[in-house]
């Protein structure tokens, strides 16, 4: 019930934004119709659960993407003076790199940062790591990782133990 | 019609004209940005562009997607003020921001699921003459 | 006088999303595997929306932005569903296997 009036409130919103309508009743009632009916069928789907309507992770993914953006904005610099260098240096390998986290959201979470982030790109989720290309030589360390995987972790609600790699079951 | 205001306030003595400050502050704050993302979004496409295998032009991509794209469209919602278009600009930020990981990753696990191996070890550009030709797989 | 010059800013970006458009149609072009200009052709989407962006910012019509969400949603589902196409050469698979349900359907299987 908590899920689907979230769900609701987000969605007349979404309406609201992109229609611009505010003093039609016809069409406000139209709009209130599709909510509803977006609704409904999400019931039917049984999707109405913490993954569809993630609010809980708002806060705390919000300051990672701060902490996230300033890691972007730093590789962003160093992966163009690779690009727009003349002898065009580069060193591409492939690491993998472990993942701590428990949960799929997290490893999600995990994964898409360092592909958000230029200069390395997940290429494969493996049971016990991922699968990373890096473009530059001092981006290809694992253990540079570790820092984002943590707060990536954090961000989606882990309490995660990160001294020693997971032996996966 | 702003200069002729700007004229008339610095012959009065009067207070500063801070509607206008404050719309120079915007102006050069979402220039400056969308200047940055626009050089970003170029360097992106040369990199596409000059990059010797598959798997490093996802990089100059990811350039493009991330820091290229959300720095213009931080500059055009500063431009545009608190609007409805500037919540749409957010919106679109917000799209690209979560697709655009997801689009790359989708495309270098397909490559990777191929059996597209990817050139690795140190990399020089060979010669000026032969950027932009690429090489099979 | 800001906004003239706001213009003229947003007139160079535009200029430069054109230029990058053209770089990437040629990597598109001539690039030497199918998944080359995959990642072209989506390169290119983003900056469309880019441009569309600009643009209609630029002409004073803020519609066109409508027109741009529209544009970086489908940009995105069209790269997922080429790159399932090409894989599987049929849209009908699912991509992820879906775990095992332990309930079965009321009227489901033995029906």
């Amino acid at each position: 019930m908590k899920y689907a009036l979230i769900l609701g409130v987000t969605l007349a919103a979404y309406w609201l934004t992109l229609s611009g309508y505010f003093h039609k009743p016809l069409i406000l009632f139209f709009g209130v119709m599709s909510v509803l009916f977006t609704l409904g069928l999400s019931a039917r789907m049984k999707i109405l659960d913490k993954e569809t309507v993630p609010y809980v992770y708002i806060p705390k993914t919000l300051s990672y993407f701060v902490w996230l953006f300033n890691e972007v904005v730093k590789a962003n610099v160093a992966v163009a003076k690779a690009v727009l260098s003349p002898e065009l240096k580069i060193s591409p390998s492939m690491i993998k790199v472990p993942t701590h986290q428990d949960t799929d959201i997290g490893k999600t979470m995990f994964a898409n940062s360092i592909t958000l982030t230029p200069g390395t790109v997940s290429v494969d989720m493996e049971e016990d790591g991922v699968l990373v290309h890096a473009l530059l030589a001092e981006m290809a360390n694992p253990d540079d990782f570790t820092e984002m995987g943590e707060r990536s972790g954090w961000a989606v609600g882990e309490a995660i133990d990160i001294s020693e790699p997971k032996t996966n079951g | 019609m702003a200069e002729a205001k700007h004229d008339a306030a610095s012959h009065a003595a009067a207070p500063l004209p801070w509607t206008e400050i404050f719309e120079w502050a915007q102006a050069l704050l979402s220039g400056g940005l969308i200047l940055t993302g626009a050089f970003f979004v170029i360097a992106g496409a040369i990199g596409i562009l000059r990059m010797p295998d598959f798997y490093t032009r996802i990089h100059a991509a990811g350039m493009t997607d991330t820091m290229g794209a959300e720095f213009i469209l931080l500059g055009l919602i500063i431009q545009s003020g608190f609007t409805q278009t500037s919540l749409k600009l957010l919106l679109i930020a917000f799209f690209l921001f979560i697709t655009s990981p997801t689009a790359t990753h989708a495309i270098a696990h397909a490559a990777h699921l191929s059996g597209l191996k990817p050139k690795l070890g140190p990399y020089q550009a060979p010669d000026l003459d032969d950027i932009g030709k690429g090489d099979g797989s | 006088m800001a906004s003239v010059v706001m213009v003229y800013i947003c007139v160079i970006g535009a200029i430069g999303m054109l230029v990058g458009m053209a770089l990437l149609l040629g990597r598109a072009i001539i690039g030497p595997t199918f998944y080359d200009r995959a990642l072209a052709v989506n390169s290119f989407g983003t900056k469309a929306v880019l441009f569309l962006c600009l643009f209609s910012l630029i002409i004073g019509r803020p519609d066109g932005v409508d027109i741009a969400i529209l544009y970086a949603l489908m940009n995105f589902i069209a790269t997922v569903a080429i790159l399932k196409f090409f894989r599987y050469r049929a849209l009908d698979v699912p991509l992820a296997k879906r775990p095992e349900r332990k309930t079965t359907r009321k009227g489901g299987r033995n029906g």
